[in-house]
This record gives C-alpha cells, structure tokens and sequence, in this order.
C-alpha cells in the first residue's frame, strides 16, 4: 500500500484524482444510494466531461496497481486505511499493490463532511459495492477471455482464477476487457463471505504510518509553496469587534515584514465566516508575530464584553432550576414529584464548562489565487487540515466570489480535528490574504488564537429531580439542561437547544421510569459555539450517569446492580411525539436498544472484577450510555492520595459498534476517548471575563499527561455483524461520570461541577 | 552570519535574526517541517529536537545560541527510519492524528540516551513534557519499553 497525500498537482477538479491514474485503466465511479448502485465505467475521454456524482472512486492500472479515494479526512481515526480496506477486501485486491489518494472537496463524491463518527456507517456498505462491482468486471472480462462461465471465475489475491482448471490471470491484464463491460446489476453482485476477507477485521497498519514515524507526513502546517509569505492575525479579543485603528505604519518598518493588511470583520451570523481582525504578514511565521506583538489595534464595542462566565454559570443554573420547554413526556412526572415527600425526592444541579477542542496542531491554511490580466480572481487553490472540504469550497466562493467550481480545496492530514476542523473559517483568512498579497500565503493560528477564538463547546447546566420508591428506583424524573445552543452561530437571537442537540444523550435517556419528563431552558451565547467531539453528550451523559449513583448510594445499593435495575428489561426505546434525529439514521435501522446497553454493562463490570473491596482512596465507578448508535460502558478505577491527587490505575471499557473493520483503530478511538475524557473532567474550563478568554495556551488550559491521564485502558469490543455504527466519539461521554462516580466511591466527595482540579479532594489517612 | 549544524550537515544563515527560535528556522527557511509548532512556550513538545543529544523545545531556542551546536532533528534521528524507537512505533501502531509524534520520539531518543532502561515512572517523568491530544500515552509507554528491549520486530 502507498499513500499519497492529495491527489494529482495542480488543475483543477476531477483531473486531480485522475492525473494519479494512468490511460487505460478500468476506472470505476459508483454513486451507490439505499439499494440501488449506478456506477459507470470512465473512458480516458470522459474524464473531463464528468457530471456524473460517484461516491467512490476506484480503479485498476494496466500494471495491476489498484487506486482507491479517500474522500474522508484523516485526522486520526484511522479512516484513510479503513475504508479502503473494504474496497481492497471485495476487489479481492493485494493491499501491497494499493494505493491511497486523497480526494480534493467536490460534491461529486456525496459528502465528505468527516464529523459525527458516520464515515464507517454511511459508507461501509458502498465501498463494498464497489469493490464487489469492479471484481465482477474482471472476473467476466476472464470469463470471456476463456469463454468459460463467469461463475467459475473468482477473483482474489490481485488475480482471478477459474476454478475447474486453477488457471489465473493478473488483474491487471483483464483491465482492457473489462473496461469495454458492462456495469453489473447490484443484484447480480455476490459479496465475500466474512471466511475470505483478508483486511477487513484485520489490523492493517495505517496508512501514513512511516511518514509519521519519519517527519514526512504532510499536515495542514507542513505545506510550502513556491513565494509563500506566513500571516498572523490579530482578532477582536470580545467576539464582534471591530477595528476602529491600528498602527500598521510601525509594524511595517519592522524587519521580515510583508504587509500589515484589515481582514473584514464577519456581519452577523458569524457561521463559518472568517472572524476579521488585522494580519501581518511576514517572510517567517517569527516574524509575523514579532509584528504582531508590535501591533496596536483598538477595537469597537462590542455586547458581548458583558460577558462574565462567572455570573453566567450562576444564570444557567438558574435556567436549569426552572421550567423549560418540554422535550420529551411520559406519564405525568410533574404531578407525581409534586405529590411526594420530600424524603423520597433527590435532586441534584450538574455542570460542565465551556471546553475548548485545543487539537496539537491549531488552524492553518495554504492560499494560492490565479488572477485575470485586470487583477481580478478566477481561481483559488488551497491546502488545509480540513474536515469538511465542501463546506470550505463553499465558504471561500462565497466569501471571494467565484464560483464554487473555481475553488480547489486539498485536503492534507489534519493534526487533530474534534471539530474544530469542520469550519472553514481559517481558510478564509488565507484566501483573502492571498488575494489581497497577490501571492500564496500561510496562515498560521497560535495556540493562543485557537484557545481564544475557538468554536467552543458549549457550557452547561443540567438539573435532575426525582421521586424515588422504598427500593430506592424513580417513580418520576425529571431532567433539564440549559446551554448556548450551536444554533447561534448561524441565528444569534437562538435560546434554546435544538432538537438534534437535546436528542444527544438527553431525550433518549434509556431508563425505565414510568413518569419522565425532559426539558430544556434558555441561554445566549456569547462565544462562538461549535461541535465538539461527542457534542451535547457531554453535559447530558455527565448528568445522566451521574445521577443513578447518586440514586444508588441514597439507596444503600450497588451501584451496578442498580443501574442494571435502572436500564430495565431489553427493550428497544420508543419515543413517541419526541423529535429525534438519532443521528441523521432512522429508529427503525438504529433503534436505541437497551439489551445492548445492557450487554455491554454487564461486560465492562465482568472485566473490572466489579464489586471487589478496596481500601479508602481508591474506588471503581460505573457508567454506560449509548450515542453515535453505539453502545459504551466505563468502569474506571480511581486512586485518590490523601492529598487529593487524583491518579487513574485502570479503565475497563466495552463498546458495541456494530460490524468493525478495523478493530485496532476502534481500541485506539477508545484509549483515546479515555484521555480526552481525563483531560476534559480533570481540567477542561474555558472561563471569561468582560467578554475576553481567560485561558491562552496549556499552561492553564491544561491536557491530561502521561503520567497523569488514565494509565491502563483495557478495551472490549463486543463481535457483531450488527450494522456498523460510531466509534470516534463513543467513548468520550461515559468517561466523566464514570470518574467522578469513582472518586465517590472512592472518597464520599460528589463532583457535581467539572473540572475535578477545583475540588479539595484530600483526606485524613 | 549564524551557522547551523543541522543532521551533520552546516547550514549558513542569512539575515536571519538570531532571537529567531530554531522552530521556525527548521520550518520557515530551511523547509523542514518534520518538527512541528504546538504552543510556542515550551509546554507541549511537539517542537523537540536534539541540542547536543539532549531533548530541547526548538520553540524557544534562538538560533543565535546555536553557533557551535549539534542539532538533530526527526528528519536525522535514523537512516531509513529505522531508529528502535521508530519501529517499536510501528510495532505498537502507536500514531493516531500523528501530529506531535516526531516530538514525541525524539524526547523519547534522549530518554533511552540517559536511562538505557526506563522504568514506568522515569518514562512518565521524561515523557510529561509531550502532551498527545489523541491519546496515545499507553501505547507510548509500551513502545519505549520495547524499543530500550530491542524488542521491535511488529
């Protein structure tokens, strides 16, 4: 297997995949919906008359090498390898003679939006069908080339056999037959049985392994191209600032520098608008923030200076304390916890700070425009660590005016993404300083930039009531959260939660309680919100897992034995009058399914030897929950010296994802999910004042470390032929309660309000 | 004129101020990309190279204080990439994103230079300074273990 970064050189839009694709091979593009598969077979002079949209691309040189598209982004899932494994796998290709391009943004390929831990689930099945469509070409083009029956010719190991006389021809050879084929009916396809999948379920090394290991691997930051100059930007430090002026006389004369150059400032909604501000641009990345630092801008007032994270954490508790707009209803949980004592009623508050995704390698982009013999734009070209390149080609046509088809966006590997990624906001930036400089420009975000200027993920207060029975189990709940909705960014009077973002862990809550009730309360945003990895579950799982250990201990039960109680029979969850998006999936193929949660409980508390007895500091706790259609339960040991130092020993977690390709990289999702969950209960607080970020850099907005993040992640990973379904984002949620569950146990201190940092947890040995 | 000696190979400088961080020398004006800019003060290691076989944040380093020195960077810490370290990283698939693991294996070089066999903690105490947002401490952890074995073969 070979891995190039992005595919092709320069040009523009299909011709870039095809430029890595030698004349005559058999190239295949499938545009592969529900149940139904169009692919075509392109001629060397289709190529640039391509209107036709494929999801998948693949083809097959003369010389046998077998090219594949990656139209996801790699940020470090392991998505690059993954789903060409599958094409790999049906083609009955030799993963050796593979080779990986990466696609550039165009429509053309259905979505490559790579967020929402769907590109396993949404494409699994198509790359499957391609790989299987392009197999059945050869094997008849080998069957005509005999004139044997093609059912007797299988094609595997980068060659296809007939079987009665175990004669063989190289892939390779068959492409000029092949070519001239029709395209099979999906009905006629048979698809490997899971005995003869080579890759698939395999750990297949990935893809950019030696260019890691090396230094080569390119990432966003890493591209040069031939006179580029290197920006910084000065932005409002109070979200919807202006410029009102600016020194950019002294900063000019300064050594290194290029220009000093006013980006305009977005017009509300922000979206994915670049911010504004003012760039230096400089011959070095140093000396643009020399400039920077000699730079002296005033800026135009702004509401959002009002902002005080301290009095908001207070309103937003507030909001969550009082009633909100019904999200989902069963039964009657108002009249029920009205009617009863208050000796049988619980009630805790819950919050979560603002978190800022904080990926090791900031926002950057490379801008590279062609100009008209006027000066004028008429094309642009831009290299970035991207995870929604469509999304960037569509911002940058806007915001340049051209239109969309001008705009060429390659997608490099991305030093980390959770999110932050998906908006273009900082290749804007670049474009618009290229066309302002008139030469391709870097732009390079500090670590202080990205902290400050972040899309962050929103703050929450979740409010959780019930009333309990002798055994201690809810006869009525009700569960409230208030946040700044991601819908502010693109509507800012937006108040309350969208139904997408309340259907993230909170009105799906699995439990069996005959009187419910979900709510959610107002907030106004003064950041820019975004998605973070995991999202709204975050808050709500922190809320929702939380509270039956809380409901347990009241109880003097076991807190396993309880949450099993809690979940109830299996059963699939019904929502009736609810709006849900599970995920952009329908119920009826995803069902929230409560055995599998289930399951998975019971398998992480077997592995962690629950229920053993541990001297005080140290303590197991548990949590489970369901999100991105998969099912994921923690058990993490906990070690609390008696200075309040919080060590974690162990983590035992179970996942069920459905069908897996790759199950190493699901054990790494998950040993990584661990430490972005240690990370975010232990540190994770964006605070501010007057509207200003109060954190800049990791010395105080800290990441967990090696010796601090969970030492020992012991991942299970349930064997399904289920549909597959998420894992990038799974095995965050659960993390923070299940810790702060353990430090109940193992302490008697309830962490209701994150980070862990702030709480004295010490105790008298 | 400064004078870098970079991977046994001198680079001379031209009118590159020397407060210049050596960061930015290796990315801007030499083009070597493999060392990479994560927090610019020393916090995160994603920018360490070797000064003189000692792990160093290439972050804060002026290259006028760099005349007489040894400078290796990812780019130089083997042949072919077939530094122990590099194959028990492969062993171990150790990467995810893979931004911060060239820092990652040359502050993990000088660790296995000072203590040829490290124990769990002098690994967490060597190795504190390099955060990995993705999460790969574990496999880190394993990986150095293997490599101070000779135990790299995948």
């Amino acid at each position: 297997m070979s891995a190039s970064p992005t595919a092709g050189t320069t040009g523009m839009s299909r011709r870039f995949f095809l430029a890595g694709v030698s004349a005559g091979s058999l190239v295949l593009a499938a545009r592969i919906s529900g149940a139904s598969t169009l692919a075509r077979i392109l001629q060397d002079e289709d190529i640039d008359a391509l209107t036709f949209e494929p999801d998948v691309f693949v083809s097959i040189a003369p010389d046998g090498i077998v090219t594949i598209v990656a139209h996801r982004s790699e940020m470090g899932t392991g998505i690059r390898t993954a789903l060409p494994m599958v094409v790999a796998d049906e083609l009955g290709a030799d993963w050796e003679r593979v080779s990986i391009d990466q696609a550039i943004g165009d429509s053309t390929y259905g979505s490559q939006n790579t967020d929402g831990s769907r590109s396993v689930r949404r494409f699994y099945q198509r790359m499957r069908i391609a790989g299987a469509t392009a197999r059945t070409m050869l094997e008849r083009a080998a069957a005509a080339q005999w004139d044997v029956e093609a059912a007797d010719c299988v094609g595997r190991d980068h060659r296809v056999t007939h079987m009665p006389t175990g004669r063989t021809v190289a892939y390779g050879e068959l492409v000029d037959v092949a070519r001239e084929l029709d395209v099979p009916e999906e009905d006629d396809l048979v698809f490997k049985p899971k005995s003869e999948r080579k890759y698939v379920g395999t750990n297949v090394a990935i893809a950019d392994l030696d260019g890691i290991v090396n230094g080569n691997a390119q990432f966003g930051m890493d591209i040069r191209r031939p006179n580029m100059v290197f920006a910084v930007v000065e932005r409002s430090p109070v979200l919807g600032g202006a410029p009102t002026g600016f020194n950019a006389d002294d900063v000019r004369s300064m050594a290194g520098i290029v220009d000093v150059v006013e980006l305009p400032t977005f017009s509300p909604p922000h979206a994915f608008q670049a911010l504004g501000g003012i760039a230096v641009v400089a011959s070095s990345t140093w000396a643009a923030l020399e400039g920077r630092k000699a730079l002296r801008v005033t800026w135009s007032p702004s509401d959002h200076a009002s902002y005080d994270s301290t009095s908001y954490e207070q309103s937003l508790l507030d909001a969550a304390r009082s009633e909100g707009q019904v999200a989902r209803t069963q039964g009657d949980a108002k009249s029920t916890l009205d009617a009863a004592d208050a000796s049988s009623c619980h009630e805790a508050d819950y919050y979560v700070p603002t978190l800022a995704h904080a990926s090791m390698e900031p926002p950057c982009a490379v801008a590279e425009l062609t100009f008209d013999d006027d000066g004028a734009v008429t094309a642009c070209e831009v290299w970035a660590p991207t995870q929604n390149p469509q999304a960037a080609q569509g911002q940058l046509a806007s915001s340049l005016e051209l239109p969309p088809d001008a705009i060429t966006v390659h997608v490099t590997l991305l030093g980390g993404g959770f999110g932050r990624k998906s908006k273009p906001d900082f290749i804007v930036e670049a474009a618009l300083l290229a066309r302002d400089l008139k030469r391709p420009v870097q732009v390079v975000w500090t670590r202080e930039d990205d902290i400050r200027h972040d899309y962050f993920h929103s703050v929450a207060a979740c409010h959780v009531r019930a009333a309990v029975d002798d055994d201690g189990m809810p006869t009525a709940l009700i569960q409230r959260s208030a946040f700044p909705t991601i819908g502010s960014s693109f509507n800012p009077t937006a108040r309350y939660g969208q139904s997408f973002e309340l259907g993230l862990g909170f009105t799906d809550m699995p439990y069996d309680v005959p009187n419910l009730q979900v709510e959610n309360g107002p907030a106004e945003a003064h950041l820019r919100i975004g998605w973070l990895r995991s999202v709204a579950h975050i808050f709500h799982a922190f809320a929702v897992c939380s509270f039956p250990d809380e409901l347990a201990h009241r109880a003097g039960r076991d807190p396993y034995e309880y949450l099993m109680s809690l979940l109830g029979a299996p059963r699939h969850v019904e929502l009736p009058g609810v709006e849900y998006a599970n995920h952009g999936e329908p119920l009826e193929r995803y069902p929230i399914d409560v055995g599998r949660l289930r399951a998975v409980t019971e398998r992480v508390a077997q592995h962690a030897d629950w229920g053993r007895t541990m001297p005080r500091g140290r303590g197991l706790g548990i949590a489970c929950h369901r999100s991105f259609l998969s099912y994921c339960a923690n058990v993490i040991e906990v070690d609390v010296a008696p200075d309040g130092t919080v060590r974690i020993p162990n983590v035992w977690v179970s996942i069920d994802a459905g069908t897996v390709i790759h199950p190493d990289r699901v054990r790494a999702q998950m040993e990584g999910s661990a430490v972005f969950g240690a990370s975010l209960a232990m540190y994770g607080e964006i605070t501010a004042t007057n509207g200003v970020v109060d954190q800049s850099n990791f010395h105080d907005y800290r990441m967990a470390r090696i010796y601090d993040a969970p030492q020992m992640v012991h991942v299970d990973i349930v064997e399904s032929d289920e549909l597959p379904a998420g894992v990038g984002e799974v095995g965050v949620p659960p993390f923070a309660p299940a810790l702060c569950n353990a430090i109940y146990a193992a302490t008697g201190h309830r962490i209701r309000r994150l980070p862990i940092m702030h709480h004295d947890l010490s105790w008298n040995a | 004129m400064i004078s870098l000696r970079i991977n046994g190979e001198v680079h001379d400088l031209h009118d590159v101020d020397p407060r210049t961080p050596l960061l930015w020398v290796l990315r801007d004006t030499l083009g070597m990309t493999g060392t990479r800019y994560g927090c610019g003060m020393a916090q995160c290691g994603a920018c360490t190279v070797h000064i003189n076989g000692e792990a160093a944040r290439s972050c804060v380093k002026p290259v006028g204080d760099l005349n007489d020195a040894d400078i290796t960077t990812i780019e130089g810490l083997s042949e072919d990439g077939n530094h122990p370290l590099q194959q028990a990283w492969k062993k171990h698939d150790v990467p995810q994103c893979g931004y911060c693991q060239a820092g990652q294996i040359m502050n993990a070089a000088a660790l296995l230079n000072s203590i040829p066999n490290p124990t769990d903690d002098d690994i967490d105490a060597g190795m504190g300074g390099n955060i990995c947002r993705c999460g790969t401490y574990q496999r880190i952890r394993a990986a150095i273990h293997d490599a101070a074995k000779g135990e790299v073969d995948a």
